[in-house]
């Protein structure tokens, strides 16, 4: 398997939301990707928001500005 | 072939429905249910259509879009979802199968059920709103406009009234979602059941219903959703709650490339073009000797839908004579809308329904007046 380094998480509690907050992160240029929620997170959605941990900050105060709801945002080694 | 039926689903699609539903068949993975690029990109189109659907039937939240496989199974989704026995709902004459046989259902349950009458010219009279709609009704369920005379209601009328009674509106939107505006936050509709062959041109199998943000349904259904596999009960979480199974993403790519192809042209400049073809059909067979024409057609919105007889002549009889003798595609019998058959006097006859489409052409309904001319001379 490939390294694991820290990465940072949002979680959502429907797919509608996942893809509401990718679209917004996208248009905006933030950094990320939706990948399988990993098993140590507990979402509602399949998918969750992937990104550096450097960006955290920027897209929790991003997501929360917009609007998008994310159920949780968790640092995890993947 | 001329064909007059598109009150049961559009045939003359935008070309690029027929496109998108063959690229998404070949690209689209199963959405929700996986990480992939080609799950990812069932999601986008998916989501992409909630959108566009929200916007266009003005409902605050796209996640509130529910994908349904038809208004039928909206219809009963909104319906059985909300009532329930010791239940009291109101309806109308004009319905379809598809909101009276859910709501006769519930009625041998223990429902409640009062149908505002039609007249003979298929009308209701606000007065008998006003008097079925007393405290403690929970719903008002009725058509946007009937399926055999194109009669519409005023939804905001209806909503007004039934908020102010503490009633629920749900609405069937069959015969009039893309052509007619609808608005459900300036209407005041709580629940929109829509099909997407019709109207919207988009492929048979897409459908849905919108919700007001705050209501609360039972699942219609119950099955794998793609998340929370290890709980019991179906994930509470619109539109997941309403929508387990796999979703129709090829069907729903063309319903949004329909959605695409209307916005571009504009919805109203659609319409008017059905309208005026409504029009000229209706005035050209009008007063043809022997011809009777059911319905109301002072409405200046109202779904292109021309019902008619020949003298007491079956009308299946007629209907097959227009498509062999004269290529012409029409619907008779009763139109899965018993009630307003009854109310038209039509219920052993049944009717002749003609009905546009925004690509009617007038040459297309010259000829089909002459068509009528002929039979009705015979």
């Amino acid at each position: 398997m490939r390294e694991r380094k820290p990465r940072l998480f949002f979680s959502f509690a429907a797919t509608a939301a996942a893809m509401e907050a990718e679209r917004l992160c996208r248009e905006a240029g933030l950094p990320g990707r939706l990948v399988p929620v990993p098993r140590q997170i507990t979402a509602g959605c399949g998918l969750a928001w992937m990104t550096e941990p450097a960006e955290g900050e920027r897209v929790r105060a991003f997501l929360t500005e917009r609007g998008a709801a994310y159920q949780d945002c968790v640092l995890l080694d993947f | 072939m001329i064909y007059l039926d598109s009150a049961a689903t559009s045939l003359h699609k935008p070309p690029q429905v027929a496109r998108a539903v063959a690229e998404a068949i070949s690209s689209l993975g199963n959405p929700a249910r996986g990480a992939h690029g080609a799950s990812l990109a069932a999601d986008r189109t998916i989501y992409e259509t909630r959108r566009l659907l929200a916007a266009f039937f003005g409902c605050p939240r796209a996640e509130n879009v529910v994908f349904t496989s038809n208004a039928t199974e909206a219809l009963n989704v909104a319906i059985c979802g909300l009532l329930g026995p010791g239940d009291r709902a109101v309806t109308t004459d004009l319905e379809h199968n598809s909101v009276l046989r859910p709501l006769y259902e519930l009625q041998d349950r223990g429902l409640r059920l009062d149908f505002v009458p039609a007249d003979a010219r298929g009308r209701v009279d606000w007065a008998d709103f006003e008097r079925l709609l007393v405290p403690g009704v929970k719903a008002v369920i009725c058509t946007h406009a009937s399926n055999l005379t194109g009669y519409s209601l005023d939804l905001a009328r209806v909503a007004a009234l039934a908020h102010s009674r503490g009633a629920l509106l749900i609405v069937d939107a069959s015969q009039t979602a893309g052509l007619l505006p609808i608005h459900m936050e300036d209407m005041g509709i709580d629940l929109l059941c829509f099909t997407g062959h019709k109207g919207l041109m988009g492929p048979q199998g897409t459908g849905g219903l919108c919700l007001r943000p705050g209501l609360e349904l039972r699942p219609f259904k119950r099955g794998g959703s793609g998340v929370h596999s290890f709980d019991r009960a179906q994930p509470r979480e619109y539109p997941t709650r309403l929508e387990a199974g796999t979703l129709n993403a090829h069907g729903i790519a063309g319903l949004k490339a329909a959605l695409d192809y209307i916005n571009a042209v504009g919805r109203a400049r659609l319409y008017a073009a059905e309208h005026s073809r409504t029009l000229r059909f209706y005035e050209g067979v009008l007063r043809i000797p022997g011809v009777r024409v059911y319905g109301d057609f002072s409405q200046p919105l109202r779904a292109g839908i021309v019902s008619l007889n020949i003298r007491d002549e079956d009308s299946a009889a007629v209907a097959d004579a227009l498509a062999v003798d004269f290529d012409i595609a029409v619907r008779a019998g009763a139109h899965c809308a018993p009630r307003m058959h009854r109310a038209l006097g039509t219920e052993e006859q049944g009717a002749v329904r003609f009905s546009f489409s925004p690509f009617t052409t007038e040459l297309e309904v010259d000829t089909a007046i002459e068509a009528v001319k002929t039979l009705a001379a015979e």
